[in-house]
């Protein structure tokens, strides 16, 4: 059985086609990267997926099932962007949240609740930060803190967009090794990603994307060149050819980083 | 006696508005709480034209139907293209005027004013009373009592669900919690509240009340628990503070509650204990962020 | 045949119109509509003030009070949002909320003073179209000269400068005084018109006509020409409807047919109508579903 199988998705808004006729599979337990130049439609894939699109047609299943936020398959990680970090709460609190599909309508979180919540902190390293305002926490403890209420949602099956951007060098290396233990605990992580100099290190999944799949499977199959300059167009530059190190004009800047 | 049931409702109105203003905040609504208070008119002379009444309860389903159209109007605006602002200007607008026009062609000689709709006469509260399981009380000290118990009883039931749906919407949905139902039961919430505020300080005053008592709070405040109280706190404090400074210096109560309002506003915005210096260093560290990115 | 009276009503609500029109789409690109909405209620403790101060309803004093607290109130919703983790929506609504509920507290004051009782201050708030005299309208005809004449003269800076300020200030623009220049002609245009048609309703013509506009037209000069237009259109034609019979009041009707044009917009303009939107996404949905077919 496979972890995501989407087949013939389309989404399209008034007179645009964000993403064409997507076939796509990840089997269980695949670290798996998305890798796309910028408007490939990364991000509205993960939101397609996750039916959050109006505009969408196709089949999407997960796990075998249509997707149900009841069954708490799926973790998210949206983009960190996306959020007003002036809102009055704290670390704790957002993690906690990621206990609601869990506790259902109408009810409290218990002190269990509470309990896990601490410890997906304590995973990503932020437990001393657990009353802090997140309006006070850096980008990456920020992000941390989002892949703590990930973690907190024990899903299966983990959507994570760009959860790389703005963010240190220690907290990229945390991010990661928790990922590589989701995945050795048998989940399935779904991450959209830019730099494409990591992808061998990070992924052993690849799907390669621009508006519709240019390629997807294991990354060794997956991430080569050619495939590659189908995907970006030819605006990609080998700066190295023998280690097959590819650069983006995106990527130059984080080979400097 | 009298003055006591003006104070009653002008701390009613300051909880009231207090409560619902905190959500209008963390959500950035606070001027679709602006164009709700405009067309609430519209609902009631809406409803009064229909039932040929002043009846509080078609004036409150009036209102509320009025409130749920702004939303929803401003929602399908858009949804299609048109910037917020601009969507929630032309819709309030045009209803305003349509209930300003409607007022003047159909009710002109009944008690429903424009002036009085707009700016209130808290202190005409006591004399308009109505009995209830033997508790004789004013009449806006009854709709308020039951405003804010719909108040409590939507945030007591729905409270971390709108504080998720708030804060991260995108994470909200693939819970599958039900936003859409959310946002219109707020805003149906919104305009109860309104409506049962506007008989006593008026419409565009209300807006006061919701707006200003929840921006200080949300100034003083790192949890949604202390911005509940702290605004509610202000809410009293402005409506307590605006009647006395009204009598002192003989004019309107409800434009002194604003004042009011708005005098500790600038006192907490000059001399909050959190910010000031914390923000500057946060923008500039983000600043520093984009730099290295 | 026009009466006298009408006639200069008539002049006087297509002069707004075409005021509020031009000011009203800069307004709208800098996504500023609702600041509009705010300065106009921040106009009236200026005009109380101005009154007690000098203790005559002389218009040129009311109308500095009515510009120095509108303009007060965009300051400080900048200083606001700047200084402060409030956001743009709050910033607004409290200046509004506040300087409107100070110019109730201080018209009150007015009206119960002796000499107030006649001044119709009142008339402020909502408008006293109908009765616009001659005398009005070469307050408004000079100032509507002057706000089509600073447009045309600056135009492509402000255009510009919504457009990326940054890169304007790059160049040596002076940026700030620019907004500020942008800034002081709405609130003139706010404090002529809102005698005519009122406060509240004031912010209407400021962002129907902008928003209508819009509709048709993606490129600037285009847009803010036809704001212009369709505010005059809706001044004149509102004015003309409202004297058919008593009770239409000016005011509204002027509102209420700046919101039809951009109803008839909203549905059929060529480019943003809905109509053709809906239109476009049929033959998508035709389009995907013949590709499947093909496709299985």
């Amino acid at each position: 059985m496979n972890a995501i199988e989407v087949s013939q998705l389309t989404v399209a808004y008034e007179n645009t086609t964000v993403l064409h006729d997507i076939n796509l599979h990840v089997p269980v337990g695949k670290l798996t990267g998305i890798i796309g130049p910028n408007g490939a439609g990364k991000s509205t894939l993960i939101k397609a997926i996750l039916n959050q699109l109006p505009n969408k047609t196709g089949k999407v299943e997960i796990l075998g099932q249509a997707l149900n936020p009841k069954n708490n398959l799926v973790g998210y990680v949206p983009q960190r962007n996306a959020v007003d970090w002036d809102f009055p709460t704290n670390a704790l609190d957002v993690v906690l949240m990621g206990r609601f599909g869990h506790i259902g309508l109408f009810h409290r979180p218990s002190a269990k609740d509470r309990e896990k919540a601490l410890n997906c902190l304590k995973s990503v390293g932020m437990e001393e930060f657990a009353n802090r305002s997140i309006g006070q926490l850096s980008g990456g403890q920020q992000q941390r803190v989002f892949l703590a209420r990930a973690l907190a949602q024990e899903a299966e099956v983990y959507f994570m967009d760009e959860p790389f951007v703005g963010v240190d060098a220690a907290t990229e290396r945390t991010i990661i090794n928790i990922l590589k233990q989701l995945k050795e605990k048998g989940k399935t992580v779904l991450v959209v990603h830019h730099d494409l100099q990591t992808v061998r290190d990070y992924f052993d999944w690849t799907v390669l994307l621009n508006k519709t799949i240019i390629s997807s499977g294991p990354t060794n199959i997956t991430f080569t060149e050619e495939k590659l300059q189908q995907t970006y167009g030819g605006k990609l530059f080998f700066m190295n050819e023998k280690n097959n190190k590819a650069v983006t004009e995106r990527g130059s800047l984080s080979a400097i980083r | 006696m009298n003055e006591i049931w003006v104070l009653v409702t002008g701390s009613l109105v300051g909880i009231t508005c207090g409560l619902t203003g905190v959500f209008l905040i963390l959500r950035k609504m606070a001027m679709i709480a602006d164009a709700i208070s405009h067309t609430v008119l519209f609902g009631i002379v809406m409803a009064f034209i229909v039932t040929q009444t002043l009846n509080g309860v078609w004036m409150m389903i009036g209102a509320g139907i009025a409130g749920i159209l702004t939303a929803y109007l401003v929602q399908v605006l858009q949804s299609n293209g048109l910037q917020e602002d601009a969507s929630i200007g032309v819709v309030f607008t045009t209803l305003f005027a349509a209930g300003v026009l409607l007022i003047t062609l159909f009710a002109g000689n009944v008690h429903l004013d424009v002036e009085h709709v707009l700016m209130g006469e808290i202190a005409f509260v006591p004399w308009n009373t109505w009995t209830f399981v033997g508790i004789t009380m004013p009449k806006a000290v009854w709709m308020l009592l039951f405003v804010l118990l719909l108040n409590i009883l939507f945030l007591v039931v729905f409270y971390k669900e709108l504080k998720i749906s708030t804060f991260d919407p995108v994470f909200a949905m693939s819970l599958g919690l039900p936003l859409v139902f959310l946002h219109y039961a707020f805003m149906t919430l919104v305009s109860f509240t309104t409506v049962a505020a506007f008989d006593s300080v008026g419409a565009v005053l209300v807006v006061a009340m919701l707006i200003v008592p929840a921006s200080t709070g949300y100034l003083l405040s790192k949890s949604i628990k202390v911005m509940l109280i702290s605004s509610m706190a202000v809410g009293i404090m402005s409506a307590i503070g605006g009647y006395y400074f009204a009598k002192l210096f003989d004019t309107s109560i409800a434009g002194m509650m604003a004042t009011t309002a708005g005098l500790i506003f600038m006192l907490v915005f000059l001399f909050r204990p959190y910010e000031g210096l914390l923000v500057k260093k946060r923008k500039l560290t983000n600043i520093h962020e984009i730099v290295v990115k | 045949m026009l009466s006298g009276n009408l006639l200069w009503v008539l002049v006087g609500a297509s002069l707004l119109g075409i005021a509020s029109g031009l000011n009203g789409a800069f307004a709208f690109l800098q996504k500023q509509s609702l600041v509009g909405d705010a300065a106009a209620h921040s106009a009236l403790p200026g005009i109380a003030i101005a009154f007690l101060i000098f203790q005559q309803k002389d218009l040129p004093l009311l109308m500095l009070g009515a510009i120095i607290t509108a303009t007060l109130s965009v300051y400080l919703i900048q200083g606001i949002i700047n200084r402060s983790k409030l956001k743009s929506d709050a910033a607004i609504g409290i200046v509004l909320s506040v300087f409107f509920g100070i110019g109730i507290v201080l018209l009150t004051i007015v009206n119960q003073s002796s000499s107030g009782n006649q001044s119709g201050l009142n008339d402020f708030i909502f408008g006293k179209a109908a009765t616009m005299a001659r005398s009005d309208l070469v307050w408004l005809s000079g100032s509507v000269t002057l706000i089509i004449t600073t447009c045309l003269v600056f135009y492509k800076e402000w255009k510009l400068m919504i457009f990326d300020a940054t890169f304007a200030k790059g160049i040596g623009l002076p940026v700030e005084r620019l907004r500020l220049l942008l800034t002081a002609m709405t609130v003139l245009t706010i404090v002529t018109g809102i005698q005519a048609v009122g406060v509240i309703l004031m912010s209407a013509m400021l962002i129907i006509p902008a928003a209508t506009a819009r509709m048709w037209s993606d490129k600037l000069n285009i847009m803010i020409i036809m704001s212009a237009l369709f505010g005059a259109f809706s001044g004149a034609c509102g004015t003309l409807i409202s004297s058919l019979k008593t009770g239409l009041s000016t005011g509204p009707i002027i509102v209420l047919t700046a919101s039809s044009l951009f109803l008839v917009s909203y549905f059929f303009s060529p480019k943003q109508g809905l109509l053709v939107k809906i239109r476009q996404r049929r033959q998508l949905e035709k389009q995907a579903l013949e590709q499947e077919v093909q496709g299985s």
